[in-house]
């Protein structure tokens, strides 16, 4: 942890650099390969629907020493059709999971239940969800993940920049769409539990990316006027001296996202927990990333089209490019890249 | 750069930052004392029950889905819901406008009744029997032969009309009053062609359950009518005494099905009726109740049953509470490692966070009948994150400061100066998302959408008026502004070249 602390002082006086902004070609292909994995996974596979997406019934039975052959059986003597799914939840529970069912269907599945492993009928937890439900819900989930959208994108171009506001949408798609891609590759469940974590990876995503994208503001107010840097520099420069600050808050925010996947998988076995937490935890991991690796080389890159930074790279290499960050202190480790110092002559040469 | 200006105004007030959050927690306290709020109020995920929600079908018909006759079928249900005498029952309509879903909640286990009784449309219709056959398929042709004033197509439909399928007896209640229909009975064992309604449920005045002991002691549902209902059952009765059989036989029509077809022995002008439909004690005094309070005004769609059992309910508590507990250690954890001493304003500061959003639960619960559910839980938890995540915006800028050289006195200014912005539009976006998620969605994602924005709330106003006040007071304590190892504010840790001491005289001399 200390070494952490050095770390971050030596990343914030630029001693230490890691050339994050200079590389982004490295990271795009990195992202595009999973951005391409992910859709490829979801045309090809799909997402692993639960019940409350597609219809269906699910039974839960909780006594212990019951199997699920014994379950199946007797779930099938009633003679229901369709899809018949029998799991075993943590110690002494069985799930059983069915297409859409009427009422009188439903309450034969019960009552087979409660006459074979003779359990009260109050104990059996059910959930029945209509054929149309999930359409529904996944019509609201849709209309508030693009209203979230919008409403950050001028959120964030009023407190910030337009671009700043696209770079940050753009890493947020980016997050969802792996996320789910990774959904979609292992085949976990989907759940409304599961939506709500993929819609407030949205906001954690983005709660990193405004700590980044505010430092890079700041570093990079007055560069036009002292022309020692170019924006890539400073954005660069930014993003090093933040990264302490990103690990820490996504260290933070994944430990009691952690422990509810812990306790949610571990006690209960299945249902929201687990679900929500799954979803996060993931999504978290890539939002890091992406805060880091995606939004802002991606800003940097829109940026540095404008006129304004084109003349300011000019004049920075005309200035021979050797223009320290942070002081006159020396690389103490070049080989952790080619450093900020060295960008401007790459740029120069283009 | 902040001007020293400001620094020395944003921390003379420290005192009076801390007085206004003791006095906002004694306030909360003193709110739930008043209100006898002594616990949370707890979702059913929680404490088991049932909670069903019903979705307006969308129909063309008569029955367009209006916000009114949204209103009405709350009231109806709410009405039908109460009846079962079960305490802490709800029904609510959730979403906006004509978008809305009904939500009925009913703790305890008497869910099951609650399901069959909620979703019935509950629309009684009268009709004349025109024929009848056998429930199978293709028996109407050679069993009956086409009725005279029945239109082919019906002819057609009846003897196509299969009632052992089960989708064919849902009981949709979309018959239309006006129109010569088939239907099956309740069983599934006979189908009819029946005429046009000539009584309708809205005639009746009242409904009650009774034994019959005549019949051999049944259930039977006694049904009173209202003035034109008793005049026009007199007439349907009179009319049809005297026919032959079948079509001296008036069906009792419920959302679309034939409860029971009586045949007619004389005119009852009484405007009393019975009907008797192998009920049983329960069945029979939940369908008076549903007649009683009227049809809904809507057809409904049952979009989710979740029924919970105690045990599962209070498994998923213990497991909530498990795991809320569980975070708060590893991050209280994390941050007295990394941080050291000054992780502590960490732990104090998600410790009042956790108070003051113990005291709001508490008091929503009165005020507004907000219950925690599972959901909810999860998104308190995941605030946990967000909050602490303030804090360690706030102390690295406070590093940073020191870096560039400034005193500890002076970097707690500045550098609150600077985090503010980050946390204010960080914590906003976190803010959006809940209030958007809480619009869009229904059922369990509203409940983490509340207190996700709720804590975020908290979150922001325990960094204003008790973390930032708290360091402002710390950094005057030598231990923090000497800078001693422990103190997470060390020349070491932090970085600088000189002892911030130095840096601290230094400033003075400036000063």
């Amino acid at each position: 942890m200390a070494q952490l602390s050095g770390l971050g002082n030596r990343l914030y006086s630029g001693e230490t650099s890691f050339n994050i902004i200079g590389n982004r070609k490295r990271w795009y292909s990195i992202s595009a390969v999973f951005v391409l994995i992910s859709i490829g996974a979801l045309a090809i596979q799909g997402l692993h629907l639960g019940i409350e997406f597609k219809g269906g019934s699910s039974y839960t039975v909780n006594k212990a020493g019951i199997s699920v052959e014994e379950a199946r059986a007797a779930v099938e003597e009633t003679g229901i059709a369709g899809e018949l799914i029998v799991q075993k939840i943590g110690d002494s529970k069985i799930r059983i999971q069915t297409g859409t069912l009427t009422s009188a269907e439903s309450t034969a599945v019960e009552n087979a239940l409660v006459a074979k492993f003779s359990v009260a009928i109050e104990d059996i937890d059910t959930q029945i969800v209509g054929p149309s439900w999930g359409k529904e819900i996944t019509k609201k989930a849709l209309y508030g993940l693009i209203a979230f959208l919008l409403a950050v994108m001028l959120f964030l171009a009023m407190t910030f920049e337009p671009k700043m506001a696209i770079a940050a949408i753009v890493a947020v798609v980016h997050d969802v769409l792996i996320t789910v891609g990774i959904y979609a590759v292992v085949g976990f469940d989907v759940t409304p539990a599961t939506v709500i974590g993929f819609l407030t990876i949205l906001g954690y995503s983005l709660y990193d990316t405004v700590i980044v994208f505010d430092k890079v503001r700041e570093n990079t107010k007055s560069i036009a006027a002292s022309g020692k840097s170019t924006y890539s520099d400073a954005a660069n420069l930014a993003v090093n001296q933040t990264i302490v600050r990103s690990a820490n808050t996504s260290i933070i925010a994944l430990l009691p996202v952690g422990s509810i996947l812990f306790v949610g998988a571990g006690l209960l076995g299945a249902g929201t927990l687990k679900d929500l937490s799954l979803a996060l935890f993931i999504g978290l991991a890539v939002g890091t990333y992406s805060s880091i690796f995606i939004a802002p080389p991606f800003l940097a890159a829109l940026r540095e089209k404008e006129p304004a930074m084109i003349a300011l790279a000019k004049r920075v290499a005309a200035r021979g490019g050797a223009a320290p960050v942070a002081g006159e202190v020396r690389a103490v480790r070049p080989s952790t890249g080619r450093g900020p110092r060295n960008q401007p002559k790459r740029k120069g040469r283009k | 750069m902040s001007t020293p200006n400001k620094t020395v105004k944003s921390s003379g007030r420290p005192g009076r930052a801390l007085a206004i959050l003791a006095l906002i927690l004694v306030g909360l306290s003193a709110t739930a004392l008043l209100q006898g709020a002594t616990s949370v109020r707890l979702g059913l995920d929680l404490r088991g029950g049932t909670s069903v929600t019903l979705q307006p079908r969308a129909s063309n018909d008569a029955n367009k889905v209006t916000s009114e006759a949204i209103d009405q079928a709350v009231s109806i249900i709410r009405q039908r819901v109460n009846s079962l005498g079960v305490a802490e029952s709800e029904v609510t309509a959730q979403g906006s406008g004509t978008n809305r879903q009904i939500v009925i909640s009913v703790p305890g286990d008497s869910g099951r009744r609650v399901v069959d009784l909620v979703g019935q449309t509950a629309e009684l219709r009268f009709r004349q029997v025109l024929a009848t056959a056998i429930g199978t398929a293709g028996t109407g042709t050679d069993a009956a032969t086409p009725v005279a004033g029945v239109a082919a197509d019906i002819n057609a439909k009846f003897a196509a009309l299969d009632c052992t399928n089960v989708a064919n007896l849902q009981g949709t209640g979309a018959d239309a009053p006006s129109e010569t229909i088939v239907a099956c009975d309740r069983t599934g064992a006979s189908k009819f062609i029946l005429a046009p309604a000539e009584v309708l449920g809205t005639q009746v005045s009242k409904a009650a359950a009774g034994i019959d002991t005549q019949a051999g002691n049944v259930w039977t549902v006694s049904l009173t009518f209202n003035g034109d209902g008793t005049k026009a059952f007199a007439a349907l009765t009179n009319r049809v005494t005297s026919l032959a059989s079948p079509q001296n036989q008036v069906a009792i029509v419920l959302d679309g099905l034939v409860v029971s077809a009586p045949s007619i022995n004389e005119a009852i002008p009484s405007g009393n009726a019975q009907i008797t439909g192998n009920f049983s004690q329960v069945e029979a005094q939940d369908l008076a109740n549903v007649l009683k309070y009227g049809a809904l005004p809507l057809a409904f769609d049952r979009g989710e049953v979740q029924q919970v059992s105690p045990t599962l309910g209070s498994d998923q508590l213990e497991a909530g509470l498990l795991a809320g507990a569980l975070g708060m250690l590893l991050v209280f954890i994390f941050s007295v490692i990394y941080y050291r001493v000054l992780g502590f304003v960490t732990v104090a500061s998600l410790l009042v966070a956790a108070g003051m959003l113990y005291l709001t639960f508490l008091v929503l619960g009165e005020a507004i009948g907000f219950t925690l559910t599972l959901a909810g839980i999860a998104g308190a938890i995941v605030a946990i994150g967000v909050t602490a995540d303030s804090f360690i915006v706030y102390f690295e800028r406070i590093r940073d400061e020191a870096r560039e050289g400034r005193s500890l006195r002076s970097a707690v200014e500045s550098g609150w100066v600077r985090a503010r912005h980050t946390i204010i539009v960080a914590d906003m976006i976190s803010i959006l998302a809940a209030v958007l998620l809480y619009f869009f969605a229904v059922g369990s994602v509203r409940g983490f959408a509340f207190t996700l924005g709720l804590t975020t709330l908290i979150d922001l106003l325990v960094v204003f008026i008790f973390t930032k006040p708290l360091m402002t007071l710390l950094a005057k304590i030598e231990f923090f502004s000497s800078g001693h190892p422990l103190s997470g504010l060390s020349a070491k840790s932090v970085g600088t070249k000189s002892p911030m001491t130095r840096a601290a005289a230094t400033e003075n001399v400036e000063g």
